[in-house]
């Protein structure tokens, strides 16, 4: 052996043992149960029944799973669609120095500090027709406006709720990604004579491209999870124009208690997570950086 | 092109007291039309701060910037047409070379073909042609300050360029190229160029005129000649050369100067100097060790003889002050510790008071 080839030794591998004891405990096991209950029908401890693919197939024919799916669909590319751009417009419109950008910091987070549920009760109260501040103002300018009652209504509160909640996180974190940019990126385009627009295109939203990845994939993840505030707000109604994925899952795992296609769904559930993160970021992460083609000044 | 006038100070404190709160002392200076400067000085002595003011980044607390005779004092960098080159590379990532080239181009809306031209021109110049439509963002540092000095080029129209030390990031051998191709664009082009270094070397070959700066002050702006033979002030004499100047204690009445008690002669014939305590510099250069016992030469122990390649660098010392002296040979047979006789005053010394030169 020369002295420029290391020896060979693979024993570095039993350093990674705690970590996969510790996820194999807090991951892997509880999901294998789920795997478990989706393959049988277990009646009772003792009388189990090996059912193969059945629960998967029952369940992707259930019209109710489809409904929630498509509605599931249509909230999260809202909240990415509306809080994205809102977000980054936020970010831009924060002062960077000074006592004023610490209590810019403080105020915009506040949302983020409450607890979900507390969203829902406070989203509640808000939207009542009687005393809720933003109900009786909208019965006030003549609109007959009640998220218990009307479907579309129900659907846009959900929304605005969520965009009141969680568009703070996403103007933090652009706040940190415009932060970080040099100010000679800035001096330059000035030297350059390039317009407020140019600098927001060429300079702040490619340097932002790290963090609003980030914030994309959490805002999609958290919103195709979304169960506690609509729970408390509309319970899913009326009828079920506010059941969203979790909310139906949760139906059919506790309401009716049928843990098998609850099982499978949920394994359908999390694969669909997986499979759209992985899309997205894969395409944020190529999306401005591919090799142009001609493209002369 | 313009010729740039400035009769200013700046401070970024909003109420400075004394002169250790000014990043900029006030100083007048003018820069010509054409001219190739260099800004010198240690880091933090006020020159990015300098460039900032002329460009328009910055507003100067106190006084004028006068483009041509024009006040632009409050002008914008974009209305003062002014180009400038920072000290890291500054790219725009979605962008080729091509476009980021031509972006200064394109914001002032100059019509596509003659941008494209242009963009050709520069990256020849560059030795780019060939990276024109590679995005930008996937080469490497050098490549990526080269297109930063071709957006600063690229206007044929600008008042001056203004580099930001912008070879820090480049390798030594290109560094040369790009200097050497900076003073041929100079030549070519006409153009006013203001070039900050803490680079001796950098500064004295690429301008014709170098101002040195320490500490907020310009102390001192001329050729490169100029700088070495007659420093004006006691810092441009240290920090200009290798070894710098050296520097002894003097004792003058009128007319001839002691140092440590030896008597050295006459200053200059017929020239009369300040009574009292001053300082005199000699450079390395031109002190001459001469047989012992010289009148006017000063005896001192040898500490250490350098081999610099060319030649050898002489330190001896008397009383504690040390004095560098550049001979073509080297100690030969005399030993470390021995006395050696150097005559430090001569037609090329200079004579301080208060680091303000007086003869």
């Amino acid at each position: 052996m020369s002295d420029t080839t290391k020896p060979v030794n693979q024993k570095a591998w039993f350093l990674i043992l705690p970590v996969l004891v510790c996820v194999a405990f807090s991951a892997i096991l509880p999901l294998m149960t789920v795997v478990n209950y989706s393959v049988q029908d277990i009646i009772s401890p003792e009388r189990r029944i090996f059912v193969g693919t059945e629960w998967f197939a029952a369940i992707m024919r259930d019209e109710e799973l489809h409904g929630a799916l498509w509605r599931q669909m249509q909230f999260s590319l809202a909240v990415l669609l509306i809080e994205i751009p809102l977000g980054i417009l936020l970010a831009l419109s924060m002062p960077a120095t000074g006592w004023k950008s610490s209590a810019t910091l403080v105020l915009v987070s506040l949302s983020l500090l409450i607890p979900w549920n507390v969203v829902g009760t406070i989203w509640q109260i808000f939207g009542r027709a009687d005393i809720g501040l933003m109900g009786a103002a909208l019965q006030g300018m003549g609109i007959d406006y009640s998220y218990t009652g009307n479907a579309t209504h129900a659907w846009l509160t959900v929304l605005l709720m969520d965009v009141w909640h969680w568009t703070p996180l996403v103007g933090l974190l652009g706040y940190a990604g415009l932060r970080a940019i040099p100010d000679a990126y800035y001096q330059a385009a000035r030297i350059d004579g390039a317009s407020k627009w140019a600098v927001f295109w060429y300079v702040q939203l490619p340097k932002m491209r790290g963090v609003l990845v980030i914030a994309v994939l959490l805002r999609f993840m958290d919103s195709f999870m979304i169960y506690t505030e609509p729970f408390v707000l509309t319970g899913g109604g009326p009828g079920n124009s506010t059941t969203f994925l979790s909310q139906f899952l949760t139906q059919k795992a506790v309401g009716q208690f049928d843990l098998g296609p609850a099982a499978a769904f949920s394994l359908i559930y999390f694969l669909i997570i997986l499979l759209l993160c992985f899309v997205l970021f894969n395409w944020m992460q190529r999306v401005g950086t591919q090799p142009k083609e001609g493209g002369n000044g | 092109m313009a010729r740039i006038e400035l009769d200013l100070a700046h401070s970024y404190k909003a109420n400075p007291r004394q002169d250790e709160d000014y990043a900029l002392l006030p100083l007048k200076m003018t820069f010509e039309d054409g001219g190739a400067y260099a800004l010198l000085g240690p880091s933090g002595c006020g020159k990015t701060t300098m460039l900032n003011i002329m460009s328009g980044l910055v507003v100067p607390s106190q006084g004028t910037v006068r483009f041509d005779g024009q006040d632009v004092t409050r002008a914008t960098p974009q209305a003062r047409n002014i180009a400038q080159v920072f000290q890291f590379p500054v790219i725009y990532d979605t962008m080729t070379v091509a476009e980021n080239l031509g972006f200064p181009l394109r914001n002032r809306r100059v019509p596509a073909d003659q941008i494209k031209k242009r963009v050709g021109e520069i990256a020849e110049m560059l030795d780019m042609s060939g990276q024109l439509n590679q995005r930008a963002s996937g080469l490497s540092a050098d490549a990526k300050q080269k297109i930063s000095l071709g957006r600063g080029l690229v206007r044929s129209d600008v008042s001056a360029v203004l580099f930001d030390e912008p070879l820090t990031v480049i390798d030594p051998h290109l560094k040369w190229q790009l200097r050497r191709k900076l003073k041929q664009i100079h030549n070519e082009l006409k153009l006013t160029l203001i070039y900050v270094t803490h680079d001796q070397v950098e500064a004295l070959t690429f301008a014709q005129q170098v101002v040195v700066m320490t500490r907020g002050r310009a102390v001192q702006m001329g050729p490169a000649a100029e700088l070495f033979e007659r420093p004006s002030h006691s810092f441009v004499g240290y920090f200009i050369g290798s070894p710098g100047m050296n520097f002894l204690p003097v004792t003058s009445d009128g007319n001839s100067l002691k140092c440590c008690g030896v008597p050295l002669g006459q200053a200059r014939a017929g020239q009369s100097l300040p009574a009292g305590n001053l300082k005199l510099g000699v450079r390395p250069e031109f002190v001459e060790r001469v047989e012992p016992h010289i009148p006017g030469a000063l005896p001192m122990v040898l500490k250490q003889v350098q081999d610099v390649g060319t030649h050898f660098i002489w330190s001896a010392s008397i009383d504690g002050h040390v004095v560098k002296a550049r001979l073509a040979v080297g100690a030969g047979a005399t030993a470390l510790g021995e006395t050696v006789w150097f005559r430090v005053l001569g037609d090329k010394s200079c004579i301080y008071q208060n680091e303000e030169i007086v003869a």
